[in-house]
């Protein structure tokens, strides 16, 4: 599967079919601080992500604000 | 997972709630807390005009949306801060935001108002860049709304944004900062307009999800200011304790707002004043925003 990444914005590729939860656990993200985004929905922890998908993990924390 | 409210197929999980919704009970759920939060601190009335504060990030145009969609009277603000593509960027998107809905929206250029863009500031204030540009934000906002009639402005600070800056002030015990927070800010000060958080009640994962779920097209990127800011290391400290324990960030924030800030309020009663050269409120002589004015002249 094609794993689009954010800041900096970057692509990967990952074989195999996984649930969200082990996806996230791989790549060291905490399940709340993204949106899994696979085309126009958004997927939870449990769903199952496969070899021919396109997986956007998009970041929620916005900072600096004062 | 399935929806907590109509057992269909859920989009997000809540842990701190111990829910999970479908994309519909989703927006509803949202809209209930926006509404719960206007209500709880009486932030504005349906007769009041409202200015939103947007960035074009994914929690002011979220905001906007939802006070559109809740038939709110609203003017978007977006201040530009010149701070390059990701200003051009930000921009851009508020401006399709608002042609998209037919709702006015104002301009405010930093650079005309402080006499520099944020990366000119930046290089003339020993401030972290977020401060000068949130003090600039803030008193821009205020002159605004003031110069065009708005009585309240509200901006899109959500329930991580609260805690991270509970976290900061309770670091270093700042009490005037600890008396200040609230979801609602009354106006003092003939010269000083409420400032409402509708979204104090809902977490950055959610305001995303209510972005992406209704199509805003907001700006993904980070202000390329803010990274290493310090508040973005309290979110990621906050970030790993809400993982281990669902609900550590609501219960610090509205424990707070419930028991803690009572206190710290009664303990910080401030003077304000009218500052002497552009006369807006101050707790001194001058403004905060006037003297980074002069630090930026003086450092032609």
């Amino acid at each position: 599967m094609k794993v689009i990444l954010r800041h900096p914005k970057r692509e990967m590729e990952l074989a195999g079919r996984r649930r969200v939860k082990d996806l996230l656990n791989e790549l060291d993200i905490l399940p709340g601080t993204v949106l899994v985004i696979r085309g126009s929905e958004l997927l939870t922890i449990d769903a199952v992500v496969g070899e021919e998908d396109v997986i956007e993990l998009r970041p929620v924390i916005s900072g600096g604000g004062a | 997972m399935k929806c907590r409210k109509c057992g269909g197929s859920a989009v997000l999980e809540l842990r701190r709630h111990n829910v999970a919704f479908c994309a519909p009970d989703f927006l509803e759920f949202f809209r209930r807390q926006v509404n719960e939060a206007v209500r709880r601190y009486r932030m504005f009335t349906r007769d009041e005009s409202l200015l939103v504060a947007v960035s074009g990030g994914k929690d002011s145009l979220a905001l906007w949306d939802v006070l559109l969609e809740e038939g709110y009277s609203t003017t978007g603000l977006y201040l530009d801060l010149g701070i390059f593509d990701y200003s051009r960027e930000s921009r851009a998107k508020c401006e399709a935001f608002a042609a998209g809905r037919g709702a006015p929206l104002r301009i405010v250029s930093v650079e005309q108002e402080v006499g520099a863009a944020i990366p000119e500031v930046r290089a003339a204030t020993r401030r972290p860049t977020c401060s000068a540009c949130g003090l600039s934000k803030r008193y821009l906002m205020n002159k605004a709304a003031l110069e065009h009639g708005f009585p309240v402005v509200a901006t899109g600070h959500n329930l991580d944004d609260e805690a991270a800056t509970l976290f900061g002030s309770v670091l270093h015990w700042q009490t005037e900062p600890l008396a200040r927070q609230s979801p609602a800010l009354p106006s003092t000060h003939p010269k000083l307009v409420r400032r409402v958080k509708p979204l104090y009640r809902l977490s950055e994962l959610e305001t995303a999800a209510y972005a992406f779920l209704r199509g805003i097209d907001y700006i993904v990127e980070e202000c390329p200011f803010a990274k290493g800011a310090t508040s973005l290391l309290h979110k990621e400290i906050l970030n790993r304790l809400e993982d281990a324990s669902p609900g550590a960030k609501h219960n610090f924030l509205f424990g707070f707002l419930e028991k803690g800030r009572p206190a710290f309020e009664q303990a910080s009663p401030v003077e304000l004043n009218e500052c002497a050269r552009c006369g807006q409120v101050t707790t001194g002589t001058l403004c905060g925003f006037c003297k980074l004015a002069d630090q930026v002249k003086r450092s032609r």
